[in-house]
């Protein structure tokens, strides 16, 4: 267990190292370093195979894709169109998901290791340009990724004729500007075309069919891609031998709140469980000043939450969709007994309402309300009647059963992941899962809030004359 | 109030060259003119649509989409408090009182000298070294209220001017590509034929 002052945040500790193996030296993101630690041997193996090799390795290996939906990267190459070109590669660095902090370490600390990911997805499955989208307010991310970038190209890994052979391929580095929506895959093409971004009505489901320029787009989140050099490396035996068979690999999990130490931690897939994470030794050691837990977000602010209750669910899509929840993009938040529950979620609802693109109704009117109404809660003035109108607002986003958790305590079964939704994308949804959460699992929170009303209404009439 | 200098148009021309369509460079043009005065003036905003070839109303309205533009001067250093779960309940809120407090203007105001503009912010994605701030999208981590004070103190007496660069300047390392290993933006609008590595052939 080890941190390092260079990398702020990341624990290590004695676990299988995947993405973060670098971590330990200051200069990993040097192209010296790189090289003197096997950087672009991934590559260089892939190119003396044929690229359909590359993409069946990958495909064997089953990387989850670790942007949020979790789709295997390899199965998604094979879902462009047959014999359409070019084909574009769009990396998202537009991590902002409330919680997230795992993709800006791996571009300050290891942007080589995601140039080769770039370089090798672009050879499997025949992308002709590829561009990498970093988040706006990432300073020191976009000049890592340049200055790997610009040392790269003199020393001829990327462009022409990549390391003498007969691949070529640019990787273009792009920034936003500040925008959360931008992250979902369609918004970040539309920004990258240099328009307003707004998610893309569906279908078409995926960008891999139409894309940027409207031509087949793979789209991959920066820890995906990341895996690749260490993948081709070792092959898809090595890495399917860590984790699960549904979920190999190891994932960055970053854990904020009130834990005892807070950090990104790269875990076993599939098998290390919420009580390992939140109470191991060699993780978080527990709740602060060794307080009871009240509540957690198991995967990013978009997420229904979780209770003690589940503590003993591993880290695997498969468990933690029927008990409610999703794990996102590998974000744990977690409360401890002191938290005002209405007013933290309210923190989530101010972002998704601030967020909302505003291109369905839902989304821009229903968050807004969710947020004046929850604050005017939160601030002891609400009713009621306000909070059913949380949950009549939250319906027209969300219609039917919205997931949940479920409640040894409250007698609740859980209801199962995912909702309907009346929105083109989460972001709608996202505004109501929180309120929906702390409603369901702490109702007497809020019961208590709008019996001791802060003010007495008062009507401004003018004294009569 | 200016368009962007030659030194600017130069690079945005380099910049235009990398994508297959200019008006892809249209965000990063902007960003070259928020470095060049510190906000996005209208002129800038004629200029790029004439670089892009797009109307200066296209060029607002993608603009305006985007938190981090600015239309009008802000301070030389901007102050981003985030305010969103992990740094709430980690403090974020006490930080922000503490702010106003030391710099007399409440989140959205400039100092009157121009120096220094306080703004609330969403997730920074720092969120285990919460309560987390930003200075010109430079990081300081699990800050305390007493930092914030001393924070606001070194930039007032300019210790803080190297580390960070004035409002409107993100990295200070561009990718710079020479056009020998430059393969060329790929065209939508061109039909390509599949790439040559794809043939069946190891490419090394
Ligand atoms: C509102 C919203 C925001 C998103 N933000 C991000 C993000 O910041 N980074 C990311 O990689 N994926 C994000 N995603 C998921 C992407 O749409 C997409 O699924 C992902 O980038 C695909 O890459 P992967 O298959 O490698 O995970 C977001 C999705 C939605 C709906
Ligand atoms: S759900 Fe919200 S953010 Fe998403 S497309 Fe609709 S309005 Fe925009």
């Amino acid at each position: 267990m080890t941190t390092f002052p260079h990398a702020p945040g990341f624990v290590a500790g004695e676990r299988p190292q995947i993405v973060t193996e670098r971590f330990q030296y200051e200069d990993s993101y040097t192209l010296e370093r790189y090289r003197a630690t096997g950087g672009y041997e991934g590559l260089r193996k892939a190119l003396q195979q044929p690229s359909s090799a590359v993409h069946e390795e990958v495909k064997s290996a089953t990387i989850l894709g670790r942007g949020g939906a979790g789709f295997p990267a390899g199965t998604k190459w094979g879902l462009t169109p047959q014999g359409v070109w070019p084909r574009y590669l769009v990396v998202n660095g537009d991590e902002s998901e409330p919680g997230t902090y795992k993709d800006r370490l791996l571009m300050e600390r290891d942007p080589h290791q995601l140039i080769e990911g770039c370089l090798i997805a672009c050879y499997a499955a025949g992308l002709s340009q590829c561009f990498l989208y970093i988040r706006g307010e990432m300073a020191l991310a976009q000049e890592r990724v340049a200055a790997a970038l610009n040392e790269a190209y003199a020393a001829g890994l990327v462009g022409r004729n990549v390391m003498g052979s007969s691949f070529s391929v640019d990787v273009v580095l792009h920034w936003g500007a500040g925008a959360y929506v931008v992250g979902e895959e369609t918004a970040l093409i539309e920004s990258l075309e240099g328009n307003r971004g707004m998610p893309r009505l569906k279908p078409p489901y995926f960008p891999a069919a139409i894309g940027l320029y409207g031509k087949p787009t793979i789209v991959n989140n920066v820890e995906t891609l990341s895996n690749l050099p260490w993948l081709m490396r070792n092959g898809s035996a090595a890495y399917t031998a860590i984790g699960t068979k549904t979920s190999p690999g190891t994932r960055m999990v970053a854990v904020s709140g009130h834990v005892k130490r807070p950090g990104v931690y790269e875990i076993v897939n599939g098998t290390t469980t919420f009580r390992d994470l939140l109470y191991g030794e060699e993780f978080c050691k527990g709740i602060r000043n060794g307080n009871a837990l009240k509540a957690f977000v198991p995967g990013g602010g978009s997420a229904p939450w979780f209770t003690a209750d589940q503590l003993d669910l591993p880290f695997e899509a498969s468990q933690v969709g029927p008990a409610g929840s999703m794990l996102g993009s590998g974000a744990v938040m977690v409360m401890d007994e002191t938290t005002d529950i209405p007013a933290a979620a309210l923190t989530l609802t101010n972002f998704y309402a601030h967020e909302s693109c505003g291109k369905c109704t839902p989304c821009r009117e229903g968050g807004t309300w969710l947020q004046r109404i929850l604050t005017r809660v939160v601030n002891g003035d609400g009713t009621t009647e306000d909070l059913a109108q949380l949950v009549e607002v939250g319906s027209m986003i969300c219609p039917g059963n919205f997931p949940h958790a479920s409640s040894e305590r409250l007698g609740l079964a859980a209801v199962p992941f995912p909702y309907k939704m009346t929105t083109i994308c989460f972001v709608g949804p996202s505004a109501y899962a929180p309120v929906h959460s702390a409603l369901t699992l702490f109702p007497e929170e809020f019961a208590a809030r709008v019996k001791h009303r802060r003010t007495i209404p008062v009507t401004a009439v003018g004294a009569p004359a | 109030m200016s368009r962007l200098s030659d030194d600017n148009v130069k690079l945005s021309r380099e910049i235009i060259a990398r994508y297959p369509r200019p008006k892809s460079a249209l965000v990063p043009l902007l960003h070259l003119a928020q470095e060049q005065d510190g906000y996005v003036t209208r002129e800038a905003m004629v200029h790029i649509g004439e670089l892009i070839g797009v109307t200066s109303a296209e060029v607002y309205g993608t603009a305006s989409f985007y938190e981090m533009f600015r239309f009008e001067p802000v301070g030389k250093y901007l102050i981003n408090i985030c305010g969103t779960m992990s740094c709430a309940l980690m403090g974020a809120h006490e930080l922000m009182h503490r702010a106003e407090e030391k710099l007399g203007v409440k989140a959205g105001g400039t100092t009157s000298d121009g120096l220094i503009t306080l703004a609330h912010a969403e997730c920074q994605a720092a969120c285990t070294e919460a309560p987390c701030l930003q200075v010109n999208y430079r990081y300081r981590y699990r800050v305390t209220p007493e930092q914030v004070e001393q924070l606001i103190d070194d930039l007032r007496a300019g210790r803080l001017a190297e580390e960070i660069p004035s409002h409107g300047t993100l990295a200070r390392v561009r990718q710079s590509v020479s056009a020998e290993r430059f393969v060329g933006a790929v065209s939508p609008d061109v039909e390509a034929a599949q790439p040559s590595w794809l043939a069946g052939k190891a490419a090394l």
